[in-house]
Parts: structure tokens; sequence; C-alpha cells
């Protein structure tokens, strides 16, 4: 098993002021070593078939190419901004796989990966980044709500849902996403202090994936953050970000906990971006290029291709397909992002309540006659 | 038939206006794909390579590189249609933008803005200083990267099994920071130094000697062009102050420019101000309107001292270094400064606080070829008369070379200028900013002078000293000046010291 760098959480911004009280080795749950090794968790098996693990390569090779695609759209003007998730497809498709049907998540604006595995058209994600709408898929149909850009107010979304949740007595779970920045944030330290009072079946997955865009983790904690849940009283555990199997297995059993009223569980999913924070940050700024080089080697998706192949579970004309069938995705997000039709004007009262107030529609409507006094089509 | 098409500058950081083109990483003649990268270009937020939109043959580019282009610009015109020629005018959908007429107004978007900036919507305005970068990898290698996928070259799916992956870290490799800050650059000079230690050691959140200044002291000292990784801190921590900025450029100022041979009868000659000249006159404007100035005379018969520099020079102690006046002078000074250590301080308006050093830099200001510059001497206080002789010789030799080093002309505490050298008798000398006073030392002359009761000839100089009256007082002021000339005119009277 390798070892994820402990010196990096480790170095105290105030020499001497540590957390002596609390455990100095971190434990990190690891089924697949960024070696490729398959290896086994005392608290934490999973039971995989062939095919199920052919269809997670699959989600990592093609949500790594939509966001290749989405990150060159944006640098040839066509999309207003982007989210990069390199580097953390494992944490998103091992969590968004890991959840039911039924259950409900309440993603940030980096969450493509989740969205992937929940259904949601990547086109649908991409017309909200170039602006055309406000995300266009169904919340409720496809048990994923609308990216939140403000940070870490959706995990007060997610708590309150799941505090309905358990009022209908539903058998459902709630996964709140959220980064290792968000965790500095009030909203989240009340959400989880009612997730924890309420005992409510919501699981926190926090992607500490090092940076607060250009704020490495170590200004912020003392201490690491899986270790933050002990404080709120429930249980807190780290898994490699970047191990997909790893992720699964603890967020199954997270979820599956939360169904059966045990309440709140904090998933630390160790990861990096390695990318920038959006399309508007310059990561070269204030990070090494050596640390990009040090996590390039534990990259998910190599680690599960290497596991496939000397495992004899897929071959070169599987890694083909996905090859082939990933250029598809990106030729159609490419073609379907630049046919995406302008919004018209008036479409930005439309979504604002669910029904149009008076003050609402007289506005629409002195709108519309504004445009019309100009001679000249604004169009 | 060819069909050209061209690529116009994209915002590519939420309200951008312009960006300047780094490099070109493609050529007239190249064939490109889809998302190969084109070019990289800085913008005021970041340094990105712009991935081509076309699959087809580069025909055209429109800018060089170094260009700083208006978003919205096209930079590069691509033959689409490889079968055709090129030659024909670029597509419909790529109308050349408006680019030089219908400039915004200022204060607008894409307007001008204070500090020379430019009005954007958000951030902070494209960067108006320039930025360098490390070299980019070459174009083709950037080609074969952009549709690859990760780890695509991996597993081709023998019967035998593959090995594990390789993940040991390349010890070999340094940590390389391709961006603009001085943290990283220094954490490389530092990994790079420091061969011996691990090539990973720079550890998270201790990255390299940083050297403490608060943010408008950072700006200020690029502004000035200091580099702070020079400066020795004297605020609280060794935080670097505004003074010690103040003190680095002083110490490196220019002389008076020698009055330009004119041009011809008649003509006027219009002389830029820049670079030293800039500094220099961004610190004599600083020191002069921030620490009230206030100058004293002395004039004083030196007749004893000039004898004692007779004897002195022939004992062998004082044998090979040059026992001047200025030595003679330097050395009452460091005398009356210890008599009287608030002389020998700095205003920080920051803290609020006078710093009274604990040593004494002595400056001394020296005319070199080019220009006038302040090294000092650092606890000079601590030198016997030989080794001030010597230390004194090097530093203007050193200075007249022109390779005076940054260190030396940094952190000095007290300056002596020689005025007398240039035949001047005195003067009103602007103190180096941070210090609180500054001696002109001027010509020693011949002239009738009562000695004893009668009128003799004897060899006076005129001393003036100003100094900061925010710290020192007209009492101080005065009997540190009168200390000194006390000590040139008697100089046995060091003994009562």
């Amino acid at each position: 098993m390798t070892a994820l760098p402990e010196t990096r959480e480790m170095v105290d911004p105030v020499p001497g002021a540590g957390a002596p009280h609390l455990p100095q080795r971190t434990q990190l749950v690891q089924l697949l070593t960024p070696e490729g090794d398959r290896v086994e968790h005392p608290e934490y098996s999973l039971e995989i078939s062939d095919e199920e693990l052919r269809g997670l390569y699959r989600d990592l090779a093609l949500v790594r190419r939509w966001d290749v695609e989405a990150t060159a759209l944006q640098r040839q003007g066509e999309l207003g901004i982007w989210a990069s998730l390199l580097g953390q497809e494992a944490a998103q498709i091992g969590a968004g796989r890991a959840m039911a049907e039924t259950d409900m998540a309440f993603p940030t604006y980096r969450e493509h990966g989740v969205a992937w595995a929940r259904g949601v058209d990547p086109l649908h994600v991409i017309s909200l980044f170039r602006g055309v709408d406000n995300g266009g898929w169904d919340p409720v149909a496809r048990g994923f709500n609308l990216y939140t850009v403000v940070i870490g107010a959706q995990t007060l979304h997610a708590t309150g849902y799941a505090m309905g949740v358990q009022r209908d007595g539903a058998e459902q779970a709630v996964l709140a996403f959220l980064g290792d920045g968000a965790t500095s944030q009030g909203e989240v330290n009340e959400a989880m202090i009612w997730a924890a009072s309420f005992s409510a079946p919501v699981v926190f997955f926090c992607q500490n994936n090092q940076y607060a865009i250009s704020v490495p983790l170590e200004r912020q904690s003392r201490v690491p953050l899986y270790q933050r849940a002990a404080g709120f009283g429930f249980p807190g555990v780290r898994v490699d970000g970047n191990d997909v199997l790893a992720v699964l297995a603890v967020t199954r059993q997270a979820l599956q906990a939360a169904r059966e009223g045990q309440g709140p569980t904090f998933i630390e999913a160790f990861t990096y971006r390695m990318g920038a924070h959006t399309t508007s940050d310059d990561p070269t700024r204030y990070r090494l290029a050596s640390e990009l080089e040090e996590w390039k080697l534990r990259d998910p998706i190599a680690r599960l291709k290497a596991h496939l192949s000397r495992s004899s579970i897929a071959d070169a004309a599987f890694f083909d397909s996905v090859e082939a069938e990933a250029d598809e995705l990106a030729a159609r997000i490419r073609s379907g992002t630049l046919e995406m039709p302008d919004p018209t004007p008036t479409s930005m009262f439309d979504s604002v309540y669910a029904e149009q107030t008076p003050q609402l529609a007289q506005q629409r409507a002195d709108f519309v006659a504004y445009r019309a006094s100009f001679e000249e089509d604004g169009e | 038939m060819p069909t050209l098409r061209q690529f116009k500058l994209p915002d590519v950081g939420e309200g951008l206006t312009e960006g300047e083109i780094l490099q070109w990483l493609v050529a007239v003649g190249d064939t490109v794909t889809v998302n190969q990268p084109l070019c990289e270009v800085e913008t005021a937020k970041a340094a990105v390579e712009l991935p081509s939109p076309f699959a087809g043959t580069v025909t055209e580019l429109l800018f060089e590189a170094g260009t700083m282009v208006d978003v919205g610009t096209p930079i590069i015109t691509i033959d689409t249609d490889a079968g055709g020629a090129g030659g024909s005018a670029p597509a419909a959908d790529a109308e050349p933008a408006e680019a030089a007429d219908g400039e915004p107004a200022a204060g607008l978007i894409g307007g001008s803005a204070p500090g020379g900036r430019t009005a954007v919507l958000v951030g902070y305005g494209p960067r108006t200083t320039e930025a360098r970068r490390r070299p980019r990898r070459s174009g083709s290698a950037a080609a074969a990267r952009a549709t690859a996928l990760p780890g695509a070259d991996y597993g081709s799916g023998g019967t035998d099994q593959p090995p594990l992956l390789a993940t040991a870290p390349d010890m070999r490799s340094k940590p390389v920071r391709h961006g603009g800050l001085e943290v990283g650059r220094q954490a490389e000079a530092a990994a790079l130094r420091d061969d011996a230690a691990p090539a990973r050691g720079v550890a998270p959140g201790r990255r390299g000697p940083r050297p403490l200044a608060k943010p408008p002291v950072r700006k200020y000292a690029k502004d000035l062009g200091v580099d702070l990784t020079t400066l020795t801190g004297s605020g609280t921590d060794g935080c670097i102050t505004r003074a010690d900025v103040d003190a680095a450029v002083a110490a490196r100022t220019a002389a008076p420019a020698q009055p330009a041979a004119p041009a011809g009868a008649g003509t006027e000659q219009r002389i830029p101000v820049k670079g030293v000249r800039k500094a220099t006159a961004a610190a004599m404007v600083a020191s002069a309107f921030t620490a009230p100035h206030v100058t004293e005379f002395l004039t004083v018969d030196v007749t004893r001292m000039m004898k004692l520099r007779a004897r002195l020079a022939a004992r062998p102690e004082l044998a090979g270094v040059k026992v001047s006046p200025l030595l003679f002078v330097a050395k009452a000074v460091l005398l009356a400064a210890a008599r009287h250590p608030m002389v020998n301080s700095s205003w920080d308006e920051a803290a609020q606080e006078i710093v009274v050093h604990g040593q004494v830099n002595l400056g001394i200001a020296a005319a070199t070829p080019r220009g006038l510059v302040v090294p000092n001497v650092k606890d000079a206080g601590r030198l016997s008369l030989a080794e001030l002789a010597g230390a004194l010789a090097e530093l203007t030799e050193t200075a007249r070379a022109g390779r005076t080093s940054p260190a030396d002309m940094t952190g000095g505490t007290l300056t002596i200028t020689n005025v007398g050298v240039f035949g001047v008798d005195t003067g009103t000398p602007i103190l180096n900013p941070g210090e609180s006073a500054i001696l002109a030392f001027g010509a020693v002359r011949e002239m009738p002078w009562v000695h004893k009761g009668k009128v003799r000839v004897r060899q006076v100089t005129q001393l003036a000293l100003s100094f900061d009256h925010r710290i020192i007082d007209g009492e101080l002021g005065s009997r540190f000046l009168a200390d000194v000339g006390a000590l040139l005119h008697d100089p046995g009277s060091a003994l009562a010291f």
C-alpha cells in the first residue's frame, strides 16, 4: 500500500500548537493502490463484477474526456467559464455510483462526474457554463440538485432535505458535496450541527483537493478534515479519493447507514485538483510543478486501467472502444455546444418563482415594452 | 476552394479585454487538429494555451509573439479545406473585430482606469507590468498531449500480466514553478542550490524564505525596482518596512546627472525620467517630504586634526591605508553617535515607533562613474582606526569600480557626504531615506582664524548636519554636531568620550 504524503497536513501552521491529543497517523481507506494493485481493507469490502469494473473505467474515461473538451471550448470562447474536475474523477464517479436510484445529491459546481453517474446529459451541464440557462436538468427526476455556486450553501439544503426525508419516513439518503475550502464556511458547520442534532440521513462528501482556490489545506485546518467529524458527533472517514473502488465502498456504506437511521457520516475523499480552480485561475502561481508531478503518479484512471489489464478483466479492444466512445462524446459535446440557441431575453423571468407574481409579470411586461421601443431589433 | 476561417482571441477569464500572445506553438503551413494548442496567451489572470477550434492548415499568424491583442480580434487564419491553396478572403464568421476605432471612454469597461490599467468587469484588470515565464514544450509535444487520454498508451492486451504502474517519484526532478511568484522562484532556487537536500524537500507551508513585508510595501518596492530578498527588515519580526525600501533605493541612487552637453544652440534636450534617475527622484522626494529636515552648520578649526593625521600616517599600524580627513570625520561621527544613540535611528511610520539601531552602519556617499552611490560600513563603531580606514578605502574603491553589492548599499543607519572633495564648503544634504541624520563635510581650507587671541592662518572646514526633526530635537542635533566638531578640532578630546 502506498502512503499518501502524511507530511502535507502535519505541517503545523502554528509551531508547537498542534493537536497532540489526536492520532498523528491518518487512516486512509484504499482498495486499489496507485500502482494498480487490488488490496483488501478490514472494514470496507467490495463485491464487484468485472462488468461493473469496466463500467467504472468507462465512466472515468468519458467524464475526463468531457472535461477536457469543455476546457477547450472555454479557451475557444464558447463557454464563459469552466470548473475542471481533472484528477477528481474517481471521487465523483465512486460517490455517484454508490447512490441508490432514489437518493438525492446536492452538488457544488464541479460535480460533473456525479452528474454523469446520475444520468444528466453533459450538454445540460455545459449550457449553464455557456450562460444560456441555469442548468438544464430536472433535479427531482435525476436525484441531483442544480449546481450551487455559493460555497457550502448546498450542505444546508441537503441537511434540510434530509430532515424532510426523515419526516416523510422515506428510506432515502442524501449526499451533500463540498470541498475542503467549504469546511471553513459557517453554513457547513451549521449544517453538520443540525444533521447531528436530528440524526438526519445525510452524508457529507468532502473532496479534499488540497486547495481552496489558492489556499492550501494546511492554512485552514490543523487536523485532517475527517477528524473534525468527531467534534460534531458522527463518524468521519478518509478515503483515497483517487481510488474509485474505495470511494464506492465507503460511500455505499455511509449512505446505507443513513438510510437505516444511523445518522450522518463525513467522508473526506483525499484527492487532488490536477487543473486550475476554474478557467479563470492560474495554478502555477501558487503550486509547485513537482507537486503536480507527484499526484500524476496517483492518477485515478491509470490505476484502474492497470488493474483491469493485469487481471485480464479488459483487453486492448475494450480500451480502444472506450476511447472511440470518448471521442464521439467529445464531438457531440462540441457540436451540441455550438448549436445551443441563445435564450430569449424574457426567459430570465420564467424560473424565478414556480408561479409568476404580479410584480414579476409587470416587470416582464415593462421589459418587453422597453425592448420594443427600439427601432432596430436588438438581437 | 480553400475555406479560410479565423480564430478570434476569446475572453478566457471572465471579463478580460485583452491578452498578450506569449508565443506561437504553430507556424504557417502547419496542419492542426481540433484542440491542438495554437499559442500561449497571458491575460491579467493567467497564462493559458488556446486550443484550435478548427482542423486544417495554418495560413497566417496575424500577430507576432509579444503583442497585446484586444479580445475579439482575429489572431490566426486556418484553411479548413485542405484541398484548397489559400488566398481567398476569410469566411463570413470571421469579420475583423472593431479594434482601433471606438475605444471605450475612461472609466467604462475596456476604458482606461487609474494606474494605467484598463477597466474590466471583474478582477484587477490587465497587468501593466511584464511577466516572464519559463519556456514551454514544443508545439508537437503539446499536440500529442491535446487529445490523448492519460494512460492511453498503457496495456495493449498481451497475455502476459503487465507490470504494476511505476509510481515512485522521480527523485531527480526539481521543484519547478512556472508561474510568476517570488515564492516559487525562491523555493526553486533554494532547492537547486541545496542540491544535497531531497529534491522534494520544500515543505508545504514553508515555501522558501519569502521576505516579510506588507503588501503596500511590496508594491512600493516593486515600483522602485527593489528586490525584497536583498533587504534586511528592520520592523517587527524582521518585517521589511517602507523605510527599508527607501534606504535601499537611496543606497543605490545616482548622482545628479552631469549637465548634458548642449545639443545645439538654442535647443533644449528632454531626457526621459526612468531607471535610476526615477528611483533617485522618488527616494529624494519621499525623504524630503516625509522627514522634516533641519540643517545646522558649524565651522571648525581642524589644524590639530590635520597635524595628527600626518603623525598617524607614519605609524606602522596605519601603513598601507589611506589616512584621509574623511577617516577622522568618520571616527568622530562614530564616537559622537555612541554618546547620542538617538541620532542613529529610524522612524517606523507603520509601527509608530522609533527604531534606535544597535549598531552604526556608516554610509559614505561616493561619486562613481555610475553616479552617486552610498555604500555603508557595517557595524563601523566596532572597528579600530586602521580597520575603519581599510573598510573606507575598500568601500570607495569597490564603488568607483562599479562593483558595489546591494548588501553594501542596504541597511545604512547614518551617512557622511564628503562634498569637500569637490571644493565646496558646505550644503544642506537630504537624508538618506530611512535614516535620521546626514553629515556634510566641506573642503578644508587655509583661512584667517582667531587662534589663542590672534589672527592666524589655520586649516578650517565646515560641517553641516541635516537631521529628521521628528526624532531629533534641535538640542540633540546641536550637541551631536558640537561633539563631532570638538573631536575634529581637538582629536585628543576623544580620550574623554
